[in-house]
């Protein structure tokens, strides 16, 4: 039902890298992958191969450049996909009860048997985290997997979502962080991780890892080699002018 | 936001439906017979029509029957019960007056504020929504009920009240206006926020996660026609409000003054319905803008 739970326990979710993503995009790709095939109504095109080909997707990367005073701007890759907010808009204002938050884990999650389409939880999302499949008019919002990690017909590294199965460069951590001594929340520590948008009340399981400060020199620069594009004098320079002159030389020598 | 027909049509029609409901409820007019069958008739097909109107905005109609169960949390749902309730708590209203000619007042007098309460719901279905800011202020459930009251009394033939409330109801409008344009801002939200990188310095977007439209642009980051808002505010704020409230106030007292007051609001209201959901800046565009 969308009344939240009173406070889950185990808070599942994820923890990114802010740092290390290289906006790859294959969590976007692996995501759409599983949850097409698996749980649910697939994520469907429209238009695929043709002129305006679009899309319903869980998972999306962003890329931002960011400029501080005096120094050189920085590109940051943003992955975005639900938060699986602690107090969560989106499920709140259901009206049929479809869009829910497990009481056991806190995944918000949809019932599609139960959902109308009429779109009001992606309008509470500040994130933009559902969207409405076109095809079959129900809504799509990331799952964490949760037909992935409780799968005990899978190899056990493969029980943690899609996208943090393929991420190449490791910036995507999956784990309780309801559990202040799990890896992720050892992580988000460390780290100082944060919380999108906090002022918009909805209290984000999701956190980001800021990038790393840039390394700043820390003694002076050394001093630049010395020149060595001189003209020569004396009898290189001779030498130089005379070799010049001569017919055969690449250049003005020619021309003469 | 999407301006989208439906809900325009839905929260335009089905205020005025239960504003004029508000006002038969207390007897007025006090009319039986035919003449009662024929307000009653507008009051429930304005309200039922906005009703039926907002169905096709639903991209999965079969479920529509959960609608009604979630009441405990969701202000949608809130507004299906109360609908109902209220359509159902005027039907022996109006059954005495047009076939019994009787006054079952005690149904009108409750019917009349759950009317009220069904619009007022009605507009914290938006009003409830942080993640708009324009839409997430007291006033706009000021505004809804101010739309209703003042587009029934007009209905009703009260000339003098309708004109009344109407300038009220001009000056909420312009006022919603102004204060709206200051809630984004406001809202402390912005790129920095919204990204968590605001603390390392200016953020800009060096690249969209898609490069076609998707259902969030769609839905939630319409821009177009906002370059034309100023003009249609100023239009909106002549036909809902200064023309009739001009024809309503200074005019001697008949129908076609007021029908001609009507018509005019009614346009009004169809103007200021599409500017409320075109003008409404979701906070999730802020992912995707420039600068």
């Amino acid at each position: 039902m969308t009344q939240l739970p009173a406070q889950s326990k185990k808070k599942l979710g994820l923890v990114i890298d802010l740092d290390t993503c290289v906006g790859c995009h294959g969590c976007v790709t692996s995501c759409k992958g599983w949850n097409t095939q698996n749980y649910g109504e697939p994520l469907s095109d429209i238009d695929a191969y043709g002129a305006d080909p679009s899309g319903t997707f869980l998972n999306r990367v962003f890329s931002y450049e960011v400029e501080a005073p005096n120094k050189p701007a920085q590109t940051v890759h943003f992955p975005k996909s639900c938060l699986h907010c602690e107090d969560a808009p989106c499920v709140t204002v259901c009206p049929t009860g479809a869009s829910y938050k497990r009481e056991e884990d806190g995944i918000v999650l949809v019932n599609e048997d139960r959902c109308m389409g009429c779109g009001l939880c992606a309008w509470a999302c500040p994130y933009g985290a559902r969207e409405l499949d076109f095809m079959s008019g129900i809504m799509k919002k990331c799952t964490l997997c949760v037909d992935r990690i409780y799968n005990e017909n899978i190899p056990e590294e493969d029980r943690v979502p899609a996208c943090v199965r393929t991420c190449p460069s490791n910036a995507r951590h999956f784990g309780d962080l309801g559990d202040p001594d799990s890896d992720v929340s050892k992580l988000v520590a460390e780290r100082g991780g944060i919380d999108l948008m906090p002022e918009q009340g909805t209290k984000p399981v999701n956190k980001y890892l800021p990038p790393r400060l840039k390394d700043t020199l820390d003694s002076a620069p050394p001093k630049p080699l010395e020149s060595v594009s001189e003209e020569p004098k004396g009898w290189l320079g001779w030498l130089d002018r005379a070799l010049e002159a001569l017919p055969g030389s690449n250049g003005k020598a020619e021309d003469k | 936001m999407h301006p989208a027909p439906s809900v325009i049509i839905f929260t335009s029609l089905s205020g005025l439906g239960f504003g004029l409901f508000a006002w038969l409820g207390l007897g007025i007019p006090d009319v039986y017979g035919w003449s009662s069958f024929a307000v009653f008739f507008i009051a429930y097909a304005l309200s039922v029509g906005g009703l039926l109107a907002s169905v096709f905005h639903l991209a999965n109609k079969k479920n529509v029957i959960y609608s009604f169960s979630q009441w405990r949390t969701s202000w949608l749902s809130r507004e299906g019960v109360m609908a109902v309730i209220t359509l159902l708590t005027f039907a022996p209203f109006a059954i005495g007056r047009i076939f019994l000619g009787i006054d079952l007042a005690i149904f009108g007098y409750v019917g009349s504020i759950l009317a009220l309460i069904t619009v007022f719901v009605t507009s914290m279905i938006y009003t409830q929504l942080k993640a708009v800011p324009r839409w997430n202020m007291p006033l706009t459930p000021v505004l809804f009920l101010l739309y209703a009251v003042s587009g029934g009394a007009l209905m009703t033939g009260e000339q003098r009240v309708a004109g009344f409330l109407i300038a009220i109801l001009t000056l909420v409008q312009i006022a919603a206006w102004v204060l709206g344009d200051a809630r984004f801002t406001g809202s402390g939200t912005d790129k920095g926020s919204a990204t968590g990188l605001g603390g390392l310095g200016k953020v800009r977007v060096f690249e969209s996660a898609h490069t076609s439209r998707n259902y969030i642009l769609d839905e939630m980051v319409h821009v177009i026609g906002r370059r034309h808002a100023t003009k249609l505010r100023t239009i909106a704020a002549l036909t809902i409000g200064l023309f009739p409230v001009v024809l309503l106030l200074m005019l001697p007292v008949g129908h076609v003054t007021s029908l001609t007051a009507l018509a005019s609001h009614i346009v009004g209201v169809f103007i200021s319905r599409w500017l409320f959901f075109a003008e409404a800046e979701h906070v999730v565009g802020l992912y995707y803008s420039r600068g």
